[in-house]
C-alpha cells in the first residue's frame, strides 16, 4: 500500500530564487505530517504546488495513486485535496454559511443549475452547517464573512476545507495571528481532526507542531533537510543548527 | 419579500412604468411614451450588463456591441425582406450569443485592465466593421421601414410596443434574479469575490464566467432588437464605445449589488439627461459631478441609498 501523498523531486524557481528544490516526502493515510522551516523556506510555495495554485517546474506529486502534478487546482480538489490559506482567503461579501455552502456545492456535481434558489437547498446548507458546527462557528452562520474576527476567519478557513469531505487536508499555518487562547483551542481542534483526516500541516508554532505531528519534515532554503518523528527531529543536530538553534529549548 | 423601503420603491417604479401609457392617454403627451420606451429598452440592456458587471465582477466595456448586433440582425434581415419577428429576434439573440461566446472565450483569460481593454477593442472592431458595410448603409445607418412582424401583435402600435418592452424588461429582471440566486449565480458571485479560492475549493471558474458572459450578451442582443424597432433605424453609433460607457453609468448609478438597481439607474440617467438638456446645452457639466458624487459617496448607487433607509420601527435587513 503506497502513501496517500507522495512528493518527489519537486522544484519551483521564481527567477533566480529557488523556492522549493528537490523536495521529497510521503504522507501515509491517517498521518498528521508537519512541515516546519524558517521564514522564506518555501513552505507556502510547497502548499501552493501541492494544491495546484502554482505549477511545479519539475518533480512529481502523486495523490491517491494518481499523478496530479499537471492537474489544475479545481481537479485536485475533486480528488480530495483541500487546502486552507495562511492569509485568510474567503468570500468576504457573502455570509459565513454561504462561504461554506459554496465549498459543499463544489463537490455536489456541476453547478449549471440556473433556476432553483441555492440558499434554500438543504442538500447544500445542511452539510455546510455541520462543517461550521465542527469548528464551533455555527452561531455566526448568518453573519457577513467580513464582519468576523481574525480568529473566526481562521476557523471559517478550516470549515471550508472540511466541507468538501477531503481525503487530505493541507493546512497552511492555521495558527497564524491567533492569540494564546485561540491557539490552544485551535490545537485542540486539530487534535480532534487528526483522528479523522490525513493532514499536512505547515506551521510556525513549534509547540503546536511537536504536540500534534506524527512525523515532521524540516524545510530549509527549499530543501527537506530532515524527516522523522518529533523526538528525532528535536534531537537532529543539523535541524538544531539550521532552524531550532535560535530557540533550542523546544 | 419583506416590505423594505427599497422593495416598496422597486415595486412603485415598476407600477409607474406599467401605468405610464395611462398618463400619456390622459395628457396626450406622446413624447413621454417615446422617451420611456427608450428608457425601458436601455434598462433591459443595463440589467443584462449588471449580470456580468455587478454580480460577476467582469468589467466589460463593450456591452453596446450587443445593442448593435441585435439591432443590425433586425435591420439587415428587414432590408433583405425578412420581416418576421419570429426569424429576426432569434437571429438577433443567436448572433449576440455567438459574439459573446467568442469574445468571452478570449477576453476571460485576462484580468482587470486587460479585460476592460479587450472587450472595448472588440466592440470598437464591431463598430468599424458595420461602418464599412455599404450594403447596409455603412456610416449612415440603415432605415427599418417595417417593424418586426408578430402576427396579430402589432409592434407599430406605440402602446403595444411599449408594453412588449416593459414585459420583456420584467421577464429579464426576474430571470436575472433567479440566475444570481441559483447555484450557477453563487459560483459567479464567488468568482467575483475570490476566484483563487473558488478554484481551490473545486470550481472550474472559467466556464461558469463564460456562460454568464454569453447569457448577458444574449439579453443585450434582445435589447438591441427592441431598440432597432423603436428607432426604426440602426446605425454604427448604436455600438460606439460611449454607449457602453452609458450602460456602465446606469449600472453604477442604479446599484451593482441588486437585480433591479440598473432599472433605477437607466431611469435616473436618461430622465436627468432629458431634463438637464432642456435647461442648458452644457448639461454634461451638471450630470458629470452628480455621477461623481454618487460614485464617491453612495457606493451602492440608488439601490444602496434605498436600502439604507430604514422604515420606522423596523430593523432594515433585507436579503441580497
Amino acid at each position: 500500500m503506497s502513501a496517500l501523498l507522495q512528493v518527489d523531486k519537486l522544484a519551483k524557481r521564481f527567477g533566480g530564487i529557488v523556492a522549493t528544490d528537490d523536495v521529497a516526502f510521503e504522507v501515509p493515510e491517517g498521518e498528521l505530517h508537519a512541515v516546519i522551516g524558517p521564514n522564506g523556506a518555501g513552505k507556502t510555495t510547497l502548499i501552493a504546488q501541492l494544491s495546484g495554485q502554482l505549477a511545479a517546474d519539475s518533480g512529481t506529486i502523486r495523490f491517491a495513486g494518481a499523478d496530479v502534478t499537471r492537474l489544475p487546482a479545481w481537479r485536485r480538489s475533486h480528488l480530495g485535496l483541500a487546502r486552507s490559506f495562511q492569509i485568510t482567503s474567503l468570500f468576504l461579501d457573502l455570509s459565513v454559511l454561504d462561504n461554506v455552502a459554496l465549498a459543499v456545492q463544489a463537490h455536489a456535481g456541476h453547478s449549471f443549475h440556473f433556476w432553483r434558489h441555492a440558499r434554500s437547498e438543504t442538500g447544500l446548507r445542511q452539510p455546510a452547517r455541520a462543517a461550521l458546527e465542527q469548528v464551533g462557528l455555527a452561531h455566526r452562520a448568518e453573519a457577513r464573512a467580513s464582519l468576523l474576527s481574525h480568529g473566526e476567519h481562521r476557523l471559517l478557513e478550516l470549515a471550508m476545507a472540511l466541507a468538501g469531505s477531503p481525503r487530505l487536508l493541507l493546512l497552511d499555518e492555521p495558527m497564524a495571528g491567533l492569540g494564546p487562547d485561540e491557539s490552544v483551542r485551535m490545537v485542540a481542534m486539530l487534535a480532534g481532526l487528526k483522528k479523522r483526516y490525513t493532514i499536512l500541516l505547515v506551521e510556525h508554532d513549534m509547540e503546536a507542531v511537536f504536540a500534534l505531528a506524527d512525523r515532521i519534515s524540516v524545510l530549509v532554503y527549499g530543501r527537506v533537510i530532515a524527516t522523522g518523528a518529533p523526538h528525532t527531529i528535536r534531537a537532529n543536530v543539523q535541524v538544531r543548527e539550521a532552524y531550532l538553534g535560535e530557540d533550542a529549548d523546544v | 419579500m419583506t416590505l423594505t423601503v427599497r422593495n416598496i420603491a422597486t415595486a412603485a417604479l415598476f407600477a409607474a412604468l406599467l401605468l405610464l401609457p395611462l398618463y400619456v392617454q390622459l395628457t396626450g403627451d406622446r413624447f413621454m411614451l417615446t422617451l420611456f420606451t427608450r428608457i425601458v429598452i436601455m434598462a433591459l440592456a443595463a440589467v443584462s450588463l449588471n449580470l456580468i458587471l455587478g454580480f460577476g465582477g467582469m468589467m466589460s466595456f463593450g456591452h453596446a456591441a450587443y445593442l448593435g448586433i441585435g439591432g443590425y440582425a433586425v435591420g439587415m434581415l428587414a432590408h433583405e425582406g425578412i420581416v418576421s419577428g419570429l426569424v429576426q429576434w432569434p437571429v438577433a439573440l443567436a448572433a449576440s450569443a455567438l459574439y459573446a461566446l467568442v469574445i468571452g472565450a478570449l477576453s476571460l483569460r485576462t484580468r482587470g485592465v486587460y479585460f476592460i481593454m479587450i472587450t472595448l477593442a472588440f466592440a470598437q472592431m464591431a463598430y468599424y466593421i458595420v461602418s464599412g458595410i455599404a450594403r447596409y448603409g455603412g456610416d449612415d445607418g440603415l432605415t427599418i421601414y417595417k417593424r418586426s412582424q408578430f402576427g396579430i401583435l402589432d409592434l407599430s402600435n406605440k402602446v403595444v410596443f411599449y408594453y412588449v418592452c416593459v414585459a420583456l424588461l420584467l421577464a429579464t429582471v426576474y430571470l436575472v434574479w433567479r440566475l444570481v440566486n441559483s447555484r450557477f449565480g453563487m459560483v459567479v458571485q464567488g468568482a467575483r469575490s475570490n476566484e483563487t479560492r473558488m478554484r481551490a475549493i473545486g470550481f472550474p471558474t472559467y466556464r461558469y464566467k463564460l456562460v454568464c458572459f454569453v447569457i448577458a450578451g444574449t439579453l443585450g442582443g434582445l435589447a438591441g432588437a427592441l431598440l432597432a424597432n423603436h428607432n426604426e433605424f440602426i446605425s454604427p453609433s448604436t455600438m460606439y464605445w460611449t454607449r457602453s460607457g452609458d450602460l456602465i453609468v446606469m449600472v453604477v448609478l442604479g446599484g451593482m449589488g441588486s437585480v433591479a438597481g440598473p432599472v433605477f439607474g437607466a431611469v435616473a440617467l436618461l430622465v436627468l439627461e432629458e431634463v438637464l438638456s432642456g435647461i442648458t446645452e452644457y448639461w454634461p457639466i451638471i450630470l458629470g459631478p452628480l455621477l461623481l458624487l454618487v460614485v464617491l459617496f453612495a457606493r451602492g448607487g440608488i439601490d444602496g441609498l434605498l436600502s439604507a433607509i430604514k422604515r420606522p420601527g423596523r430593523a432594515g435587513k433585507e436579503p441580497a
